[in-house]
């Protein structure tokens, strides 16, 4: 295989090519304009709950109906079409041949076929918003009754063609997800042993296994919503002999996992880049492996704490309210390994590692808010509350967005071969984290005090139409127009910094893995000469060395270098 | 396309197509797994489904299941043809067992056309509704295996791609679990 430049249309190039670096841009790229496509969302309705009545700027007024389908949707978009394509699938992409030192993924033409079914159920879902009836209004949880039959949702074409659109992403990242992990068994640079693998490509390895090992139930029992909504089975009706519990098992036995395929990559991309920046090696990375599985092993028997008030039997919420509270312990672990690893550092205060560090001050807060959710006796209370709410928005957003920064902001030099701006992204950074709490703490409250999740109008309910409500939900809402604005700032820096931005140079960041001696960005092919692998990639501040960090593919002193493998 | 270096390199020593067909296989099983197993806690909480299964045909399932297995036999001498790098026997056993395939969903729709004409469809009621959708699922991969099949087996008459045969055949087995599972499930626990 040559790396000679070669001369290629823009549409082979860009749009239909099996170069893993640019399928994972297609996923980043499309993963990023459903983001502004899902915050737009997000404006509209919680302009609706802090100023009810009036119209929204740019959207106009928000019926009962267009809330219903805009919150749903924006939680569909946010963790279908943001988090699992920017985490798992771009950063997937773009790092794992370079992280493990080959050339491409496996299957090249699997992986370009996986984003065209993406971006096609992209599409769908967008288009879900102009058939009759409009979208789909039934929560991102998409429980039966109310999804499945069109008497109820009153969005006949709308709920299927938000499940078919769901039912492709899965598809796609099923693919996606062998071809992650194939690679990563087969294709390591000659060398690299199991535990001198950067922890972000392990944790995206773990991620797909747990997708791959917890979505088949719900693939089936979306074929059988399917079939309820469109030719009129009665799966989920008991008057029929079905049964609506089945699909929030099916749909949390999935959903519950779900979590921690997009938490995984987060926490690994937040331990790189903690390590680079403080100069020093992983604390315990064998614990951060065994603390992932275990993770992923666990995730599987916590999901009815998602059904405490769903008539599941006391002695089943006992046993469901243990496997939860366990497994903090695997995620406080890893929270107190970035912690270890920073102390004794010699901390460089980047935006990468500003991010790193956001990410795990404020997980935790999502964290600890969990226990009490997990708890079936306090659950029971919080249940579809706002509390629930201003939880999984702290610990989805960290991961999401605060990990996606730190993954985008650390990266983007090897991925451009330009620096971006530190200045406007220390400023994009405070200008996006302050908001974020000034969102979610007064939504705390207000779901303490009551406010459920799914209502479009408060002053129809006198106990939660009072003024100090109603100021907390205001604060809210300016709080997220100001953190949506400041994302111009991100995009300004991005283009503007890929365009004309410091040179980067392959290693600006004096970093050990094995992409950062790759050319940046690099050619088609990855590597000059693909690698060989002598050390962990966690070796700085070495005693006795000079320098202090320790490339992956750095022959040991008074070595030559050895037979490269030969070009097949 | 030249296939990357990424593609022929082996660390764990099991080839990559093999290990990624059983990757396959695994995120197949749950699929299917939860199918089943929604089906079997409505069969434990239905008594009455045990009716309605007396009125699938016994017989009918049984030959299918004989042609199905039976199918898988020359999947096995098609690989075991593949190892000797005949190519060319490979692809004739495999037409066999792609024949076998297409009976078993002739059959299928021969008697899914009884069934529909006695008034037995998708939503007389969940029994029903269980019965064509799972048994619709498998012969859709039944359907699928044909047609992979066949492009394996013409690459493998050029004597290309032969390790193919056995990636396809692990996969035709595979189908052939899956019957095994729902041909009692459907047929036999009445």
């Amino acid at each position: 295989m040559s790396n000679a430049p070669h001369e290629e249309g823009w549409v082979k190039k860009y749009l239909w090519s099996t170069d893993h670096k640019i399928i994972g841009f297609q996923y980043l790229f499309t993963g990023m304009a459903m983001a502004l496509l899902g915050g737009f969302f997000a404006y509209a309705f919680r302009m609706q709950l802090g100023f009810p009545g009036k119209s929204v700027p740019g959207y106009g007024l928000v019926s009962p109906n267009e809330y219903n389908a805009l919150v749903t949707n924006h939680g569909t978009i946010m963790i279908f079409w943001f988090a699992m394509p920017v985490l798992i699938a771009a950063f997937g992409n773009f790092l794992i041949p370079l992280m493990i030192g080959c050339d491409d993924m496996v299957f090249p033409r699997l992986n370009r076929l996986s984003y065209q079914i993406f971006l096609l159920s992209a599409v769908i879902l967008i288009a879900s918003f102009f058939v009759p009836g409009g979208a789909f209004g039934g929560a991102w949880t998409a429980y039966p009754p109310l999804s499945a039959k069109h008497q109820y949702s009153l969005t006949p074409a709308g709920a299927t063609f938000w499940l078919l659109a769901v039912a492709l992403e899965f598809v796609a990242f099923l693919m996606g997800g062998i071809n992650f992990v194939t690679t990563v068994m087969n294709s390591r640079a000659p060398g690299m042993k199991w535990h001198q693998i950067p922890v972000v490509i392990w944790m995206i390895v773990v991620a797909s296994i747990v997708f791959m090992a917890s979505v088949g139930p719900l693939v089936a029992g979306a074929v059988m919503l399917l079939f309820d909504q469109q030719f009129g089975t009665g799966f989920y009706d008991p008057v029929r002999g079905g049964d609506p519990i089945l699909w929030q098992h099916l749909f949390w036995f999935f959903g519950h996992p779900e979590v921690y395929v997009v938490l995984l990559p987060a926490v690994g991309i937040v331990i790189d880049v903690i390590a680079v920046f403080a100069r020093k090696k992983v604390f315990a990375y064998k614990t951060v492996l065994y603390t992932a599985f275990a993770t992923g092993i666990l995730s599987f028997f916590v999901w009815a704490h998602h059904q405490f008030v769903a008539g599941i039997d006391p002695r089943m919420a006992n046993v469901f309210t243990a496997t939860t509270v366990l497994i903090s312990v695997p995620i406080a672990e890893m929270i107190f390994v970035t912690i270890a690893t920073l102390y004794g550092g010699s901390i460089r205060l980047t935006t990468p590692m500003l991010w790193a560090l956001a990410f795990v001050a404020e997980f935790l807060i999502g964290g600890v808010t969990g226990i009490y959710l997990g708890s079936s006796g306090s659950d029971i209370y919080f249940h579809d509350t706002y509390f629930v709410l201003a939880h999984f928005h702290y610990t989805f957003v960290p991961i999401a967005v605060i990990g996606s920064f730190a993954g985008v902001t650390y990266w983007f030099p090897k991925m451009f071969g330009k620096m971006l701006d530190e200045k406007l992204g220390k400023l994009h950074f405070w200008a996006t984290i302050i908001p974020f709490n000034f969102i979610f703490i007064p939504l705390f409250i207000t779901g303490a005090a009551g406010d459920h999740r799914r209502i479009h109008d408060y002053s129809r309910f006198p106990d939660l139409a009072r003024a100090d409500l109603q100021n907390l939900r205001a604060i809210a809402t300016v709080a997220t127009v100001a953190m949506l604005v400041a994302q111009v700032i991100f995009f300004y820096n991005f283009f503007k910094s890929m365009k004309s931005g410091k040179r980067a140079g392959n290693n600006p960041w004096n970093a050990n893995t094995l992409e950062w001696s790759a050319a940046s960005p690099p050619p088609h092919g990855n590597f000059e000469v693909l690698p060989t692998v002598y050390r962990g990639p966690y070796e700085y501040s070495a005693p006795g060395r000079e320098s202090d960090f320790w490339p992956q593919d750095e022959p040991p002193d008074g070595e030559t270098e050895p037979a490269q493998e030969a070009a097949e | 396309m030249s296939k990357p270096i990424a593609t022929t390199r082996s660390a764990t020593g099991i080839p990559t197509g093999r290990l990624a067909v059983w990757w396959v296989i695994a995120s197949e099983i749950v699929i299917f797994g939860g199918l089943l197993a929604s089906y079997i806690m409505h069969r434990l909480g239905h008594p009455e489904f045990g009716d309605y299964a007396s009125h699938t045909n016994t017989w009918i399932g049984a030959f299918n299941t004989l042609v199905l297995l039976s199918s898988s036999l020359s999947a096995v001498l098609a690989h075991q043809a593949a190892e000797r790098k005949d190519g060319e026997r490979a692809a004739k056993l495999l037409g066999l067992t792609m024949l076998g395939g297409l009976t078993f969903a002739g059959v299928k729709a021969a008697e899914w056309t009884m069934e529909i004409s006695s008034g037995f469809t998708l939503t007389t009621n969940a029994f029903w509704s269980f019965y064509y959708t799972a048994a619709g699922l498998h012969a859709l991969h039944v359907i699928g295996g044909v047609v992979i099949m066949g492009f394996v087996a013409r690459d493998a008459a050029q004597g290309k791609e032969l390790q193919r045969v056995e990636l396809i055949g692990n996969y035709w087995h595979f189908v052939d679990v899956v019957w095994i599972f729902l041909f009692p499930l459907l047929y036999i626990a009445k």
